[in-house]
């Protein structure tokens, strides 16, 4: 048993590496950040669904226009006798022209990088 | 009934193919709810075509050489590569070019013949997507990013474009181009109201399906000043079909079966 000191700092810095992303992230959680309503988004106060369909779906939603608008050519999305053009930038952005308040945040918290704006405009931010 | 094993595998038998069709039952109906994209809220959305929406059984277009000189063609192509953000680069082989003007001999090679209407040496000939009927891009495309609207518009998906380019090698055209770079850099007047292109995707002409869908006629049509007729080629009654029927019209390489849908005035 002369390898025993070897085997148990081998497992010790095992075990400091295996558990590092733990100690070296503890206390430093924060809330999930909101995402900011801009000035626009405010007053209209309806967006094209309810507020947690929107939170958990918009996702779905806007693959859903994609799809419909590119591949069957129906441009106009109907919900409660309302119409709206299913476009990104034309009709979203039009409200919510604040992406790095309203989109970034949420996005960069949860790691998520959609491709949407490597080809679709959104508002100039207003400092 | 006697419990045996003959009665027990019917009974199981039976019982599995039931099972089995009600779950088939299950996909069936949830790929529905997919559709609707209505999965946690009661109500229901449905999506149209706007009500002023110009609609036809396949478009088509004409264009009048005779009505046509290199001011027309600079418009034409400056109202469409304007609206469509198509870059403008420097670079010959970055160049991406969804409608330009060519000669008579490139536009038209199997009807290049020595003694050619003077006419035609430096007339300039608008070129684009031919939309073709039997679109050899369409059949090259891997991932379907490339597709025939039922309106006989070929349109790019470019959410679903990987950049292969195989497309660009079916077209007997040369009518796509294939952004080398990031267009962003070379759009100088970005319409906001269209999406811009990234690197590594194929573009085309799109026939302006985005305002046809709002009831506007194509922008080349529109900054073309009568010499492009934009209609439906399966309308008799159309303006298109009147024309074609009172004029020789040619198409280019037609003898390759593509079944152009863009037709020259001679």
């Amino acid at each position: 048993m002369s390898d025993k000191p070897k085997i148990i700092i081998g497992l010790v810095v095992f075990f400091a590496l295996f558990t590092f992303p733990f100690w070296y992230n503890h206390g430093k959680a924060t809330s999930a950040p909101e995402p900011l309503l801009s000035a626009k988004a405010k007053e209209a106060k309806q967006c094209v669904r309810d507020v947690e369909y929107m939170r958990t779906e918009h996702m779905q939603l806007l693959d859903g226009w994609r799809d419909r608008t590119v591949r069957d050519a129906q441009r106009v999305y109907e919900i409660n006798g309302k119409e709206y053009v299913a476009s990104l930038s034309n009709t979203c952005m039009e409200c919510h022209d604040n992406k790095a308040d309203f989109c970034d945040r949420c996005h960069e918290y949860t790691s998520v990088n959609p491709y949407c704006w490597d080809c679709h405009t959104y508002p100039e931010e207003k400092k | 009934m006697e419990n045996n094993r003959r009665s027990f595998l019917k009974f199981a038998g039976v019982s599995v193919l039931g099972l089995g069709s009600l779950s088939l039952l299950d996909g069936l109906t949830s790929d529905d709810v997919i559709a609707a994209s209505g999965q946690t809220s009661a109500a229901e959305a449905t999506y149209k075509q706007a009500a002023n929406a110009l609609t036809a059984q396949r478009w088509g277009m004409a264009i009048d050489t005779r009505k046509l000189n290199d001011r027309i063609c600079r418009n034409m192509e400056k109202a469409c590569h304007r609206l469509h953000n198509v870059p403008d680069l420097e670079n010959k082989k970055h160049e991406i070019k969804w409608i330009w003007d060519t000669e008579y001999k490139h536009a038209f090679p199997a009807k290049t013949d020595p003694f050619l209407a003077e006419r035609f040496e430096h007339l300039p000939i608008p070129v684009l997507c031919n939309h073709c009927a039997n679109p050899p891009c369409v059949q090259a495309c891997p991932t379907q990013a490339t597709f025939q609207r039922e309106d006989g518009i070929v349109l790019m998906d470019f959410h679903r474009c990987i950049g292969c380019r195989f497309c660009m090698a079916a077209c007997p055209y040369g009518s796509r181009s294939f952004n080398f770079r990031d267009p962003r850099e070379a759009i100088k007047n970005q319409n906001t109201e269209f999406p811009t292109r990234m690197k590594g995707v194929v573009e085309k002409c799109n026939f302006c399906a985005e305002r046809l869908a709002v009831g506007k006629q194509p922008a080349c049509v529109e900054a073309s000043k009568g010499a492009l007729i934009f209609g439906d080629l399966e309308d008799p009654q159309s303006e298109i079909r009147q024309v074609l029927k009172e004029n020789y019209a040619i198409r280019r390489k037609q003898n390759l079966g593509t079944n152009p849908s863009v037709y020259y005035l001679v």
